[in-house]
């Protein structure tokens, strides 16, 4: 006992400073904002405090979710996830997969595939912007264009400003981004499996697609949950890209995010905080598991 | 497990496994399939690069140049004014980016590893369930928080831009930057510790003679992450600071969005601007981007 004292009573206060930060910017605050939400507090005289506000429970989080609007964000964050998982999980691994086997010029192709990775949400938002222009026909710019040029003129479209599937389009971009990612993930994942595995299976007379099927898959797995979960965390909180390439006043494209700041913009703070909460909840069904599971293996 | 997050990619030709899992193709032999996997892998890099050319082209076109029709061809003259202007509008906000993201980028790597050590090698009762909740701050989406760290920071006084960005990145850091030092430090021989405990070392002076001399390395990594993803961040810069006193990714957004007319050459140059740093980051210290990227990537 006085044992581990000592050698806990140290290592706390070496840890104290973040332990006090993390505590208080994460935990204490969402806390906060759990208070804040279950208040009425939708007015630019009560955020500042200058009027009261009582606490409504529930009311604000169940007026969200039986809004038609807030539905229609919850149904765009889902569409889009969909969309940027797929996309750059598919991406990533054909990628990784391509270059598992020596490829001259291997350095080269990863560094083009990955770069846009270093670039801003904001950055590349000005140049996708341009690309996912929704003008046809004469007035044409950006993809459709381009579209146009190679004589795909059926591929036009007016991209984020469908109602229904704009949002898809904002996926576009994010793919762009974070394929490259995914494939730096995989290809860690193919290049650490040991050799002696493969040299194995084909010694068994495994076909390539049985080597695939039941060596490399398995052994790929705990990348692919890795790349799911960062990738599908982001997707969640996805804000920058859209706010760059259509604006949050944009219907079509909004998810619950960009209703946030939209909230929040208007000294709506209740409303905003529930929102928040929301987006919390979603994210920590999936990260909690995930995190508890890992924490284990560690101890084995 | 911790292997697919600490290791970075191995260049192809040290892994020492054959040249090519395929039974009989020899190496300079014409094959569809060697030949359909380089024309894909070039594909690739074409698409990648769309956004590029597009940016590159645009920023150097005059402003009568710009009409749909001409949207994908080269500038018929070719001139710097677009880069001119981006310049002067983003220039002073490139300067607060750096002032901002060179000490917090500094200071969380400092905890991180302080965070590190402990959790990895000074490790005590409950110290995995410390390290679990300070990683679970990395998956929040800071809607969830905003609205009260709002109010916290204006009762702290910490004035708004700069300042007050510096203190987020630092302590919204710290989840990942700890994250990356564990797994390095989860290296180090046990041996070097105890031998430095025998000679009478305690954990502050392991610390600072054993530890932090070979932690270079992890450094670099580390400090790169932060500077990437702190220039690169727009969420804080949006709630936190206005386009006054904000950083880069405002300022450029302000600029894309602002403008009467749309000016998408200034606005191009200016997200060329905006890149160039993490990009320069990129270019000289790929290893090391490519290292920060595996460590981020948490476990599967």
């Amino acid at each position: 006992m006085l044992k581990s004292l000592r050698r806990a009573g140290p290592a706390l206060l070496m840890l104290a400073p973040s332990l006090i930060l993390v505590g208080v910017f994460v935990y204490g605050l969402i806390g906060a904002n759990f208070q804040t939400s279950i208040t009425d507090n939708h007015t630019a005289a009560q955020a500042t405090g200058q009027k009261p506000s009582v606490v409504v429970w529930f009311e604000n989080y169940t007026s969200l979710l039986g809004s038609e609007a807030f539905q229609h964000s919850l149904k765009n964050l889902v569409l889009y996830t969909v969309v940027f998982l797929a996309g750059t999980l598919v991406m990533g691994f054909l990628w990784a997969w391509m270059m598992d086997k020596p490829v001259k010029g291997e350095g080269f192709f990863r560094s083009v595939y990955l770069f846009p990775f270093a670039v801003s949400f904001v950055a590349s938002g000005v140049v996708w912007r341009w690309l996912l222009n929704s003008n046809q026909d004469e007035q044409a710019s950006g993809l459709n264009r381009l579209f146009q040029i190679i004589g795909l003129d059926f591929l036009q479209n007016n991209w984020w400003n469908n109602v229904t599937w704009g949002i898809t389009a904002i996926a576009i971009p994010a793919i762009w981004q974070l394929s490259g990612y995914v494939m730096a993930l995989f290809l860690a994942g193919f290049r650490g499996i040991p050799d002696e595995l493969r040299e194995a299976a084909r010694m068994d007379g495994a076909s390539e697609w049985k080597l695939y099927r039941h060596v490399l898959f398995p052994q790929l797995s705990p990348v692919a949950l890795s790349a799911l979960i960062i990738i599908g965390h982001m997707s969640l909180k996805s804000f920058d890209l859209i706010m760059s390439i259509s604006k949050p006043a944009n219907y079509q494209t909004k998810v619950p995010a960009v209703d946030m700041y939209v909230f929040k913009s208007s000294f709506d703070y209740a409303n905003a905080a529930a929102v928040g909460s929301i987006l919390l909840i979603i994210v920590a069904v999936v990260i909690v598991p995930y995190l508890i599971r890992t924490n284990r293996q560690e101890k084995r | 497990m911790t292997d697919v997050v600490a290791t970075s990619v191995p260049a192809p030709d040290t892994a020492g496994r054959p040249i090519d899992l395929h039974r009989s193709v020899p190496k300079n032999r014409f094959s569809l399939g060697r030949t359909l996997k380089y024309a894909a892998l070039i594909f690739f890099v074409v698409i990648v690069l769309i956004p590029v050319y597009v940016l590159l082209v645009t920023s150097f076109k005059g402003t009568g140049d710009a009409s749909p029709a001409r949207a994908w061809a080269l500038p018929e003259i070719w001139t710097l004014d677009n880069w001119q202007t981006a310049w002067t509008a983003l220039s002073p906000a490139i300067l607060r980016t750096l002032q901002m993201v060179v000490p917090s980028a500094i200071i969380a790597a400092f905890l991180g590893s302080l965070n590190g050590f402990v959790l990895s090698r000074w490790s005590f009762k409950g110290s995995n369930l410390v390290f679990t909740l300070i990683l679970f701050g990395m998956f929040i989406p800071y809607q969830a928080v905003m609205i009260p760290l709002n109010q916290l920071v204006l009762d702290l006084g910490i004035p708004s831009g700069v300042p007050s960005l510096i203190l987020l990145h630092v302590v919204y850091g710290i989840p990942i930057t700890t994250l990356i030092f564990r797994n390095y430090y989860m290296t180090v021989p046990h041996e070097l510790i105890e031998a430095a405990r025998v000679d009478g070392a305690g954990m502050f002076r392991t610390y600072w003679s054993i530890i932090l001399p070979i932690s270079i390395p992890s450094f670099v990594v580390v400090l790169i992450w932060q500077f990437t993803s702190s220039w690169n961040d727009f969420l804080f810069a949006v709630f936190f600071s206005s386009s006054q006193n904000g950083p880069v990714t405002l300022a450029l957004n302000n600029l894309a969005n602002g403008a009467l007319l749309q000016n998408y050459g200034v606005s191009m140059a200016g997200a060329l601007f905006a890149s160039l740093p993490t990009l320069l980051v990129y270019i000289i210290l790929g290893k090391y981007f490519i290292g920060g990227l595996m460590s981020g990537s948490v476990k599967g």
